[in-house]
Parts: structure tokens; sequence; C-alpha cells
């Protein structure tokens, strides 16, 4: 009797093993191979040549790398993600926490109508925003008349027709687009945080400023890493707003890595699929790299 | 914060009060000389909704596997499927559009959506999430005789629904505003999305601003309509999910 109770207890067990197993198994196996698979047939790609038909293992194999790191397009459109991730992430991501701070506030009026218009922004399409800002600061665009008739400018200026106005402009399109959306994680974050903890700190007589750097910040630093992450990947693989709002120009001053990547494989009737995948995987490492060394970083507080 | 209302508002309206007048010429002129435009709408509505529903019952699905069955080797391979969020669209987009064109799947809602049904952010979410769901009340459905599947769509789902809203409305927003892919898997026109269409709008030499904006109100409405409804499920979902 006893011994039949244990096998069925353990099989009942080995059911429920197997129903988990069987739940994740779609989930898994779509990432495997949408994720893993093609990046490691990318790899493989990225050491051929030719058209996407007839592809032949290239001579010498790292010929399609030692062509990428002569590209100066490339190596511009590299410069260019850059310059986008270091100015704009950590601009963002204050302003997003100082933000989420202010709509934490317990005595704010209208606070659900704050955040809606904070997340706002987020709701429109990338498209939509990236043509909105165009026609904005178009050489006849609102930005112009304003500050002409202010008398800051004597004459229509064309910001997206100048390299660094035009980066300039991607970089405040894009803290417009994503602030919000990284508020939200930062408000559920804070959300988190007990309100007692606060009042102890005043108690203990600590002021504002105080209080947000040694109780906050700290509290939110799980938030604050994967937003770090996400936005890292995310203007590391900026597309739309470089393809829509300058189309990369001019003359390619603002040109991102995908979209660099995409006129290679798919944009200008080029399907240099090999070469393409070269950068992609360059792209991979870059993003790989940056992740870890942030997850390293994060993780010290265990 | 308020500018960032006013600038929607403001662009909006930059859009009406030059062209003010023009609404009603401007939606006859969008509807007349893109024929597509409602194409593109049935397209975007039917790949949107579509990729989210499959998505939200995979990646939930996925999620409760994960941490309401998790043993040591579940969590190894979660932590091995969290790697796949580090690999960028580009790298994998030249292999994923060989696979779905030799799959015959250009042009459908297959080819649009099966890269992105299953990803990590979403069995995360859930994942989380799920630490909340009461296990107690799984034993004792369990005890009453229900299947695993049966606790799952009976108890979990209705139990979730904040969660499921939360992610509803992030799939339903990447799928509509998604354009890279789209522009690599969606070769023809009757198959191309909101988000292409307005692009294209605006990718002649001269471009009818008036046209475009109505085109961008178009193409920013649902996205908008869907965050309004599930705004307040959305924001309780999201608290759940950064624990």
């Amino acid at each position: 009797m006893g011994e039949n109770n244990k096998k069925s207890g353990k099989s009942i067990l080995a059911k429920q093993q197997r129903a988990g197993w069987l739940f994740l198994a779609p989930a898994t196996l779509l990432i495997v191979i949408m994720s893993f698979w093609p990046i490691i047939q990318a790899v493989f790609t990225s050491l051929k040549t030719g058209s996407s038909a007839s592809m032949t293992w290239s001579n010498p194999i790292i010929n399609n790398y030692t062509r990428m790191f002569a590209d100066k397009v490339f190596m511009r459109s590299v410069g260019n993600t850059f310059f986008y991730l270091i100015i704009q992430v950590p601009v963002m991501l204050i302003i997003a926490i100082l933000l989420a701070q202010l709509l934490n506030n317990k005595d704010l009026k209208f606070k659900g109508f704050f955040r809606t218009c904070v997340f706002l922004p987020c709701a429109t399409s990338l498209v939509s925003y990236s043509l909105i800002f165009k026609s904005l600061f178009a050489t006849q665009g609102l930005i112009n008349t304003i500050l002409v008739n202010l008398g800051i400018l004597e004459n229509n200026f064309n910001f997206l027709g100048n390299g660094s106005s035009a980066k300039v402009v991607i970089i405040i399109a894009l803290i417009w687009r994503w602030t919000g959306y990284n508020m939200v994680f930062f408000l559920a974050g804070l959300q988190n945080i007990e309100y007692s903890v606060y009042e102890a700190a005043k108690i203990d007589g600590a002021n504002g400023w105080k209080t947000f750097w040694s109780i906050t910040v700290p509290l939110l630093r799980p938030t604050i890493i994967m937003t770090f992450i996400m936005s890292i990947n995310g203007t590391l693989q900026l597309f739309d707003e470089s393809v829509n709002l300058t189309n990369g120009g001019p003359a390619n001053a603002t040109i991102t890595m995908s979209h660099y990547i995409y006129n290679n494989s798919f944009g200008e009737g080029v399907a240099n699929f090999g070469y393409a995948s070269a950068m992609a995987f360059f792209v991979f490492i870059l993003v790989a790299i940056l992740s870890l060394i942030n997850m390293k970083v994060g993780d010290k507080r265990d | 914060m308020i500018s960032a209302a006013t600038n929607n508002t403001v662009d909006i309206a930059n859009g009406k009060l030059t062209f003010g007048t023009a609404a009603l010429t401007n939606f006859k002129n969008l509807t007349n000389q893109n024929q597509s435009l409602w194409g593109a709408m049935g397209n975007s509505f039917l790949y949107a909704v579509v990729q989210t529903l499959v998505a939200l019952l995979i990646c939930s699905l996925g999620g409760y596997g994960f941490e309401l069955y998790h043993d040591k080797k579940k969590d190894m391979l979660f932590s091995i499927l969290l790697l796949a969020m580090m690999v960028p669209a580009v790298a994998t987009m030249i292999p994923l559009f060989k696979m779905i064109s030799k799959a015959g799947l250009l042009n459908t809602v297959w080819g649009f959506m099966l890269p992105a049904i299953s990803t990590p952010f979403l069995i995360m979410m859930f994942r989380q999430n799920s630490r909340s769901f009461p296990v107690d009340v799984m034993e004792a459905a369990r005890i009453d005789g229900l299947s695993e599947f049966k606790i799952f769509f009976q108890m979990y789902m209705p139990i979730m629904k904040s969660t499921y809203a939360a992610a509803g409305v992030i799939t339903f927003m990447n799928a509509w505003n998604a354009y890279l892919w789209p522009k690599v898997v969606l070769t023809k026109g009757q198959a191309q999305t909101m988000p292409m269409l307005i692009a294209n709008l605006a990718s002649g030499y001269t471009t009818d601003y008036g046209l475009l904006m109505m085109g961008v109100l178009f193409c920013s409405v649902p996205t908008m309509v869907v965050f309004f409804i599930l705004q307040k499920q959305f924001a309780e979902g999201v608290t759940g999910a950064v624990k």
C-alpha cells in the first residue's frame, strides 16, 4: 500500500514535470529557431561572398571583416550610433527617473493625467513620430517659424541639411519618444519602495537630494540596469528614425549601423548578404559586450 | 513632462492649423491617391491582433511553465533563453529572411509574426508576475482533479488578467509599429502595413504634409486607443513585472 502510494505520488510529480516542459516547449523552440539558429547562420554567411543565390566561401575567409573595418561609411555609422548612445541614453534615463520621482509624489493631483501624457509618445508609431519631427524641423516647419518670429534666427535654417544639427534633431526625437517608456519602469520600481523608508529618512533629517541619491537610486538599481540594457540595445539597433527622419543624410552624416546593413542587404538593390552579415555579427558582439559589462556592474550588489 | 503632451498636440495642431480647413480634402486624398489605405489598415490590424494573441498564449504558457514548474534544469534553460535578448534584429534579419522565403511565407501574416511571437522579454514578464500566483489554488485544483492544462486556462489566465493586459499593450504596439522587419518580409504592395504606407507617403520629392499628417493620425490612433482602454491594467501589470 505504502509502496503503491509512493509510486503514484512519484508518477504524479513526473506528470507535472512533463506538463511543465510541455508548457515552455513552444516558446523555447521558437526562440531557438528564430534567434539562436539565425545568429549561427549569420556567422557562416558572414564568411561567404557573392549574391544570395550562389554564395561561395570568401577568400581570404575573413575578407568581409577586413573590408568592414576599411569601410569608411560603416565606420561612420558606428561612430554615429555611439554618438547617439553616449548622449541620448544617459540624458533620457536621468529625465525618466526624475519624472518618475515627481509622479510618484503622493500629494500630486491629476497623477493619472500626467502619467498618460508622459507615456503618450510611446503609443505613437516610430515612423509617425519620425515624420512629425521631420516636418517640425523642416526648413518651412514650425520650429523654424517660431525661432524666426522670436528673433533667435534670422533666416529659416535647414536643420536636417546639416550633419551636426541633424544629429541633434535625432537625439531630441529619441528622447521625446522613449523617456516615457523608461519612466513607466522606474515608476513601477518606485512603487515597490515602501513609503516608510522615506519617512524614516525625513526624520533622520535627510533632504530631498540626499534621499534621492542614498535611497531611491540604490533601491532602483535593478530597474536602472534593466532600462540601461534595453536602451543600449535599442539605440545600437536604431533604424526607423535614421531612415525616416534624415534617410541617413546629408551624405551619410547621420546613418546608423542597422540602416547601413539594411542598405547593403535589402535596401539599395545590392543583396550583399555576406558583407551585411559580417556587419550584423559585429553589432551582435557589441551588444553582447555592452550588456555583459552592464550585468557585471549590476551584480555587484549581491 | 507637460512638454511631452503639448508637443504631441502641437504637432497635430500644426498639421491642423495650416491645413485646418483641408482636413476633409486630405482625407479624400489619402483614400483616393492611395487606394491601399484601407488595405494597409486592415493588414496592420490583422498582423497586430494575430501576433498579439499568439504571442500572449505562447509566452504566458512559457512563463507559467518556467515559474510554476521550476527546477534547476528549467532555470538554467531560462537564463540561456535570456541571451536571446542580446541578439539584435539586424543580425538575424538575413538568415530569417532566407528561412521565411524558403518556407514560402513572404507576404503572409506568418512571415510577419513568426520571429516576433516568442520573446524573452514577454516570457520574463510572465515568469516574474507568476510569482504572485497563489500556488495553493493550484494544489486545490489538482485535488479537484483538474488537468494541468485546465488549471492554466481556467485558473491562471483569469487571475493574471492585468499581466495579460500589459503584455498585450506592449506586443500590440510593437507589432503595429514594426518597420524594419515588415519592410524586409512584406515585399508586395498589397501586404504593406500602415507605417510602411506613411513612410512611402513621405519619401517622394515633394511631400504633401497635410496628407502625411492625416496618414500619421490614422497610424497613431489605434495604438493610442488600445493604450487608453487598457491603461489601468497596464500600470498594474507593469508594476508586477519589475520586482
